[in-house]
């Protein structure tokens, strides 16, 4: 996966989501070692204290379990991914509903859409 | 080790008649990569050089390391000229050879070693080398001393993308926690998400100096933004902000 940073947010923020997402879509699976912050660092060509940042955020919320002398690992604790994974499917969610509204459809409009476009894509 | 690598206190550079610098008052923590950026003529290349000892304040005060500029402090600071002064009879392994007499802090080794991934052909006469070629031998060379201070002017100016990408991947996993790397340039979105900090440097003056982050979440937008924001006003009419 390649990294995608934006202008208009703070870069740690960024890249926290996107190693969050790593961690739940399964390709840092639970107990994995992370790679070193210097190597994701160089990995998305960022300043390796920004990369440190980020990593403490995921710490931080319980995804990934810092150690001081064999490094990060992503939680063992199925809970906290599964609660993670469901908060970022309600963001999707609400995207999507504010994709809607600024088309002028109501969030009655919403189911009806997604179950003829998952129709559509058999 | 607690003292700031840098600190400017009321710093004036005027050459003749022409103020370079009208009294920068700058602090650098140790550990960070600071972005000094400006607009040309605004005064970036002429800090650097007060910082490396090439040039003398006209007034004010720089110290590195709580010290006066001088031999003690020179030991400790890498410099990367805004040009090339190697003679350019000399071939890349002449350089290496030259850099491990010169500084005690310089590593051989790692140069070489770098040399090597950045493909560079050592055994090649300064004279014959790209643009790009020249540039990314030069960095080699001042990375590999383990200075405190880096000052790289303009390190990315005139080499095509993969090659900055590959200068500032340099960067970033050269330097060391202790240390502070400060580049100077106008390519501001090439650089910033390799930085900690900025300063804004405005007709010889520091008018910003934050965190990149900080700067993005107050500001909302990329630091190349607000430069271009910053930096467009001038000349136009009214009073102070």
């Amino acid at each position: 996966m390649d990294w995608k940073l934006t202008g208009d947010r703070p870069i740690w923020q960024q890249l926290t989501e996107q190693v969050a997402l790593r961690i739940l879509t399964g390709e840092y699976p639970p107990g994995s070692r992370l790679p070193a912050v210097r190597e994701l660092a160089a990995q998305a060509g960022v300043n390796p204290n920004t990369m440190q940042r980020a990593m403490a955020q995921l710490e931080q919320d319980g995804l990934a379990v810092g150690s001081r002398t064999a490094g990060r690992t992503v939680t063992v604790d199925g809970a906290v991914i599964a609660a993670a994974r469901e908060q970022r499917a309600q963001e999707a969610a609400r995207q999507y509903l504010d994709a809607l509204a600024a088309l002028g459809y109501g969030p009655e409009d919403a189911g009806r859409l997604i179950e003829e476009e998952a129709e559509r894509h058999g | 080790m607690d003292e700031k690598i840098v600190s400017c206190r009321g710093l004036v550079k005027r050459y003749g008649k022409k103020t370079a610098l009208a009294g920068v008052d700058l602090e650098l923590e140790r550990g960070k990569i600071v972005g000094l950026l400006g607009p040309n003529g605004s005064g970036k290349t002429t800090l650097i050089k007060l910082l490396c000892g090439l040039l003398q304040p006209t007034e004010g005060a720089v110290r590195i390391g709580g010290k006066p500029v001088g031999p003690e402090t020179k030991a400790v600071v890498s410099y990367l000229p805004d040009r090339m002064y190697f003679a350019d009879w000399m071939k890349g392994h002449d350089l290496v050879g030259l850099f491990a007499d010169f500084y005690k802090d310089f590593d051989r080794k790692k140069c070489e070693d770098m040399c090597a991934r950045l493909e560079l052909d050592t055994g090649e006469r300064v004279k014959a080398m790209s643009k790009g070629t020249k540039e990314k031998l030069q960095l080699a060379l001042v990375m590999c001393r383990n200075a405190q201070l880096y000052l790289l002017d303009e390190p990315i100016a005139g080499v095509d993308p993969a090659a900055r990408d590959f200068i500032l991947n340099t960067i970033i996993t050269n330097y060391n926690e202790a240390s502070t790397v400060v580049i100077s340039t106008h390519l501001i979105g090439d650089i910033e998400k390799v930085l900690d900090e900025a300063v804004f440097l405005k007709e010889g003056k520091a008018v910003l100096h934050d965190g990149v982050d900080v700067i993005r979440e107050r500001e909302g937008k990329s630091v190349d933004a607000l430069f271009r924001e910053v930096f467009r006003t001038d000349g136009r009419e009214g009073g102070e902000a």
